[in-house]
């Protein structure tokens, strides 16, 4: 069960918001460029870590008649053998209606000698929209209707089991152009998942608004699965210093003052004695003012009380 | 005054002092079965073996279809011993031999045991092999002597094993694997030194073994065809004859057998009946000399005559069930016979000799709650009289065991209850004001006198009986079994649906049962040959009409096993227990969503969604549809195909287009897909939070004032697959070969936020979502040890609203609205560590505003259950924590997860079989309900940061109203004091 929700939102946060993502955007339109960033696998690091930026791919569609990747393909110097290139379809459809294709994705498939393939430098290039896929996603806009697509679960042998689709309220990609976000989990020489979206956030509620542009800013990410950290594994040295908490055992408590330990007997005794010596004070007090004050005397003219009763 | 004053401030001292020695926050033993209670219970008896010796304890020992061997108590139904076997140790016999020793075969024949009669001590165990796989068959000989040993036969896995019943040993073993014939039974004549094993080869031979029982010895193998084929059925009506059915089902076969010659006499079943239209089975009731059909709904019972004639002896209606024969005096037989009629069931004893007289005939009202009879068992005693008496032990349609003895029930078990299969919660009605409390409490005599002894028992001045006293007066208190809402919300209703269909409600307080119903929707009947009960889920819970209205629960099931089946819904009311309303074969039912919904009533919305992917939505009102409609777009929902590795989303398209037009029922469509690769991942568990999960704060403020921000969605899926080798046994597969891959989905979008791979690592799998962490268990293959895993999500889109200035100028997005169709920038974070135990369940605390930190609630293998800090499992612990991450509460990091003995919730109990653990939140922030359930339910209060917000339970009112009594005295004796000293003073 999903629920996307809202909050209520006050107008002026709208507006707020609405600046901060348009600030956003030409910051977006500001950095694009046409190169192609390296894959972080080509360098041969086997389950590398795949951070945001590294294999990152941005493209700017070709053409209407559409090409296969030229002018930004680059020579590599890896084993010739154990690359070979490869394409795949993304597909499209309109609300409900049928898929039809949108687009090709390139990639090399690199052999690794343990025999696993994996895919790299991915590339695409967007078939434009025409005339009549404008209309339909004009009236995607309208409806706040869903715009989907799809690629195939496996590239050797499309569609493998079956496609995996992802969609995305089609007001959510109208900026500039129309900006889109592609996440492929890959498996080897299978595709898991695409997570398709725009590249920032698509705040709710969605604003009808049509592309200035009918003009495709691809963002491509190929993901790979991480490899999970392990356990911690102590030796037995390091058992030995940090030991004690090693095997479960409740850290005995630090040891506390004197004062923190005791105070529970201190205070009754304090008052005891205190108590004592208001006593004894008061005996010696009594005891001096019947049978022999005279000792006594400058201590007890300097006691109020006494010295009140003398006066009277 | 100083002696005085100074007697007073010791007294009040020592009074602090002993008070403040009460607190504590461990349990001690005296706090057992304060705030927990327990219940054991064995399941629903499938065989029952009596023992009644002359003298001494009578006992009936029971196998279970929870795999449990019970010895029951005949005079009061308690459990003497009891044995839980595995999950997979099915049970297939069970029988007395040697009048002290309990044998049960189980696992298919393969594992032979013997317990001691007296208390349940396993004696030996036998592990019994074979090739083949067959029907496992357990005989007893009383007889059956060979060198002074007793021996039992056994048939299993297309084997015949001659076992001593002493020690177990086996003596001999006959493989029959090979011959392909299919063994029905095993006849060992008393007397004889030999055993038949008969059995058929396909579906139209019959074949006999003749076998010396001394040494395995083959003596005779003879088979014969027959020409019409058998039906498969077999009934051994004597030690040389047998019945079955041709493959038509028309005729009777009784094959004889005598001396390994096979002969076939056939009656066709109109000869016997007449012309019947009902097609026979055979009752499977082990009776001398004849036996039963069940035709048109009346069971006829057939004597099968020397000659191999048969004569109809009886023909008896509305049976619901039949015992096998026992013998009573002088060398004869009877069984008993159970029918109902009017409200009532009637139990006949006959014997086997004469089938018109009646040995007993009784009439038993019976609640109409525990449905027909499905089985009894009959006993026979001698009476003060002299004569036979007899006593039955009837298993009901709701899994429930009774004894009947003189007209009445002796006591009944509530065995269902071993069996449950969902449970939901209810509050209990509000207090009325009509009610007076103080007439319903005790009175202000009994609250002081009780608090005068709990005084006397914190002074240390109670007596033995004033201990017991007070213990009793803890353990009994009114307080905690009141049907009405208290002020903490600990006092609750736990509505359980058993296996059986049986909906109970029990009360927290001691766990007594204050409803039950068994449904009728979820009742065999005509059109609904397998009913099946599902979940339950709330409908209806009041918050604005709490005073004038009942919450009530959705009961959903469906009738057979394939999830194509059409459903059954119906709803229950929480308090009373009365249906309400019920839909008999509505559509198929896949998914029940409940929506966060509710009508004007309070109802709940629920969509339901079919087998064809489309949504039905419930309850069946225009105001729904209008609710529904408004939030048409915003319902996403997904659907898990474990068996094709496939995860898909869904969203609603419209109304259905049926030729019907349905305006509660729903199209959807897919918006996405994520496709495992079926050669390397296979789905083994998805794990959602908790719809009712209560998130107190989003930020997280770690040790160096940073501010990190939970990703907080209800629309994130866990989800761990295999590899398709690893998915079998532990240490089936190597480490290289088996790795876990999880991942965290959010389900609107089906974007995978985090997916990870741990290597060598294989399942099962148990995992638990709470706020923005999950934590999951499974194998660590190359450890060889199991280990728990946590994964933290954190929201880095939020993570920049820590300046001040952006705060004040609102320039924030922490009331921004949410979207998941925003590209989410969330940062994980994961940690390892090993863990001990195996896993049956999992969960965690909750709590009623998510304030008080989280335990872990763990149901281990040997079915208690831990309680383990979330700390524990944080994934920032780190080697040597600094000062401020200390103070944080980070605790220095291990390898393994710590299990401290004091930590078990269950303390010295188990929770036999233990399936399930269900936290409820209580009103009082601190406290948390937890119900433990399995063969037997366990039910505590747990309070993860100890009880912060209320005072201990056993908070003596009375010391403080004295000691605030005796201050306000000292006060005055030291004023009247110190005036007179004055004024002595003065006068001077």
């Amino acid at each position: 069960m999903a629920l996307s929700r809202s909050s209520s939102q006050s107008s002026h946060r709208r507006l707020i918001f609405v600046i901060s993502a348009v600030l956003c955007i030409t910051v977006a339109a500001a950095f694009q460029s046409d190169e192609l960033l390296v894959d972080d696998e080509e360098f041969g690091l086997e389950g590398g870590l795949h951070t945001k930026s590294p294999d990152l791919t941005f493209t700017r569609p070709t053409p209407p008649p559409p090409s296969t990747t030229a002018s930004t393909t680059r020579k590599r110097f890896s084993d010739p053998d154990s690359d070979s290139k490869i394409q795949f379809q993304l597909h499209h459809a309109f609300g409900d209606s049928d898929f039809s294709p949108a687009g090709t994705f390139s990639a090399r498939l690199k052999t690794w000698n343990h025999g696993g393939q994996t895919l790299t430098k991915l590339r695409f290039s967007r078939n434009a929209f025409t005339e009549e896929e404008k209309e339909k996603f004009a009236l995607l806009l309208k409806g706040d209707d869903f715009y989907r697509i799809r690629l195939p679960s496996s590239i050797l042998n499309p569609p493998g089991r079956d496609y995996v689709i992802s969609s995305v309220k089609a007001r959510c990609l109208p900026r500039e152009g129309l900006d889109e976000h592609f996440v492929i989990h890959t498996d080897g020489i299978n595709i898991l998942a695409v997570n398709y979206g725009s590249p920032g956030a698509c705040p709710y509620p969605r604003q009808m608004k049509l592309p200035g542009k009918w003009f495709f800013n691809s963002h491509t990410v190929l993901k790979n699965s991480e490899q999970a950290p392990r356990a911690p594994v102590f030796a037995e040295e390091i058992l030995g210093v940090g030991g004690e908490v090693g095997e479960g055992e409740i850290v005995p408590p630090p040891e506390r003052s004197f004062w923190a330990k005791y105070w529970m007997y201190l205070i009754p005794l304090g008052l005891i004695v205190m108590n004592a010596i208001t006593q004894a004070m008061n005996m010696a007090e009594e005891g001096a003012g019947q049978p022999a004050g005279q000792a006594q005397q400058p201590a007890a003219v300097q006691r109020g009380s006494s010295s009140a009763v003398r006066r009277r | 005054m100083g002696v005085a004053s100074m007697a007073i401030r010791g007294f009040l001292l020592l009074l602090l002092f002993l008070s403040a020695a009460h607190l504590s926050f461990s349990l001690y033993e005296d706090q057992v079965g304060l705030m927990d209670w327990h219940q054991q219970y064995i399941g629903k008896v499938k065989e029952a073996v009596f023992h009644t010796p002359k003298s001494g304890r009578r006992r009936v020992v029971v196998s279970t279809e929870e795999n449990v061997i019970a010895s029951l108590d005949l005079r009061h139904g308690g459990i003497i011993w009891r044995r839980v076997l595995g999950s997979n140790d099915v049970i297939s016999g069970i029988d007395i031999a040697l009048g002290k020793y309990v044998i049960t075969l189980s696992s298919d024949g393969s594992i032979l045991r013997a317990w001691n009669l007296p208390d349940g001590q396993m004696v030996w165990e036998s592990f019994l092999e074979g090739s083949g796989s067959s029907k496992s068959l357990l005989s007893v000989p009383t007889s059956l002597k060979i060198d002074k040993e007793n021996l039992i036969l056994v048939f299993g896995k297309g084997s015949l094993h001659a076992i001593s019943s002493i020690d177990g040993d086996v003596l001999w073993e006959k493989d029959f694997a090979v011959e392909s014939v299919e063994v029905q039974q095993i006849v060992q004549p008393i007397g004889g030194d030999v055993a038949y094993v008969v059995g058929f080869v396909g579906s139209s031979h019959f074949d006999v073994y003749q076998i010396n029982v001394r040494n395995g010895e083959l003596l005779k193998h003879n088979s014969a065809p027959f020409s019409g084929g058998f039906s498969g059925e077999a009934l051994l009506v004597s030690s040389e004859i047998l019945l079955t059915l041709d493959s038509t089902r028309s005729k009777l076969v009784l094959v004889s057998f005598q001396d390994g010659e096979i002969n076939y006499q056939q009656t066709p079943i109109s000869d016997i009946f007449g012309d019947s239209l009902g097609t026979p089975v055979l009752l499977p009731s082990k009776l001398p000399g004849f036996f039963s059909v069940k035709l048109n709904g009346a069971v006829i019972f057939i004597r099968v005559t020397g000659e191999g004639k048969l004569e109809v002896l009886d023909k008896v209606n509305n049976v619901a069930a039949i015992s096998g024969a026992i013998s009573i005096s002088d060398g004869q037989q009877a069984f008993g016979l159970v029918q109902h009629g009017d409200g009532k069931i009637h139990l006949t004893v006959k014997p086997t000799h004469d089938s018109s007289a009646d040995l007993l005939k009784e009439s038993i009202d019976m609640d109409n709650q525990r449905g027909v009879v499905h089985k009894v068992f009959v006993n026979n005693y001698i009476r003060t009289d002299r004569s036979n008496g007899f006593r039955a032990l009837i298993v009901m349609e709701d899994d429930s065991l009774l004894l009947l003895q003189q007209g009445a029930v002796v006591w009944s078990r509530e065995d269902g209850l071993a069996s449950i299969i969902d449970v939901v919660t209810s509050e209990l009605p509000v207090e009325k004001v009509g009610v007076s409390v103080a007439k319903v409490e005790q009175n202000l005599f009994d609250w002081l006198k009780g608090h005068i002894l709990k005084l006397k028992g914190t002074l240390m001045l109670a007596s033995a009986a004033d201990v017991a006293a007070i213990q009793e007066m803890r353990l009994k208190s009114f307080e905690k079994s009141k049907l009405t809402r208290d002020h903490n919300g600990f006092r609750k209703l736990l509505i359980v649906l058993t296996r059986a269909g049986k909906l109970f409600a029990l009360h927290t307080g001691y766990g007594q049962v204050v409803w039950s119903l068994l449904l009728p929707t979820l009742r065999k009947s005509e059109t609904c040959k397998y009913p099946t009960g599902l979940n339950i889920y709330q409908w209806q819970v009041p918050h604005h009409h709490a005073m004038d209205e009942n919450p009530s629960v959705l009961i959903v099931g469906r009738c057979g096993q394939s999830s194509e089946a059409p459903g059954v819904l119906s709803i229950v009311d929480a308090y009373t227990g009365k249906e309400i309303n019920s839909m008999a074969a509505v559509h198929s039912i896949v998914q029940v969503i409940p929506l966060p919904f509710t009508d004007s009533t309070e109802q709940r919305l629920h969509l339901l969604i079919d087998a064809n992917q489309r949504g039905h939505l419930y309850p069946r009102t225009s105001e729904a549809v209008d609710i529904f409609q408004r939030e048409f777009t915003n319902i996403y929902w997904y659907s898990v195909e474990a068996d094709n590795g496939i995860i898909k989303g869904h969203a609603l398209k419209g109304n259905c287009n049926q030729e019907a037009v349905d305006s509660y029922c729903f199209e959807s469509k897919d918006i996405w897909s994520i496709v495992f690769p079926s050669d390397s991942e296979k789905i083994i568990a998805t794990v959602t939070r908790k719809l009712s999960e209560v998130v107190h704060t989003q930020a997280k403020v770690i040790a160096d004032s940073e501010v990190m921000y939970k990703y907080i969605s209800k629309n994130l899926l866990f989800v761990a697959t295999v590899a398709p080798k690893g998915s079998g046994e532990i240490g089936t597969a190597s480490p290289e070969e088996s790795w876990l891959t999880v991942y965290l989905i959010d389900t609107v979008t089906g974007r995978i936020l985090h997916r990870m791979t741990h290597h060598g690592s294989q399942g099962p799998v148990h995992a638990v979502f709470s706020e923005n962490w999950v934590v999951y268990h499974y194998f660590n293959l190359r450890a060889h040890r199991y280990e728990m895993s946590v994964i933290e999500i954190y929201d880095q889109s939020r993570a920049d609203n820590k300046d001040v200035l952006k705060l004040v100028l609102g320039k924030h997005n922490l009331t921004s609205p949410i979207s998941s169709y925003s590209r989410p920038e969330v940062v994980t974070k994961s940690q390892s560590y090993y863990f001990t135990y195996s896993v049956k369940a999992i969960d965690v605390t909750l709590t009623a505003k998510g304030i008080t930190s989280k335990q872990l609630l763990i149901g281990t293998i040997n079915d208690q259950v831990l309680a383990l800090d979330k700390r524990f499992l944080d994934p920032r612990r780190s080697l040597n924590p600094t000062q401020e991450e200390k103070e944080e509460g980070i605790i220095p990091l291990t390898d393994a997860l710590p299990i401290i003995p004091q930590s078990y919730v269950t303390h010295n109990l188990k929770v036999e079989g233990l399936r399930g653990i269900v936290t409820v939140p209580a009103k009082l922030e601190s406290t948390t309900l937890a119900f433990t359930y399995g063969v037997d339910l366990f039910f505590t209060q747990l309070a993860p940061s100890r009880t912060y917000d209320s005072l201990t339970d056993d908070f003596s009112y009375a010391l403080l109203l004295i000691t605030i009594v005796a201050l306000i005295a000292a006060i005055f004796v030291t004023w009247v004091w110190s005036e007179k000293k004055e004024l002595k003073e003065k006068w001077r």
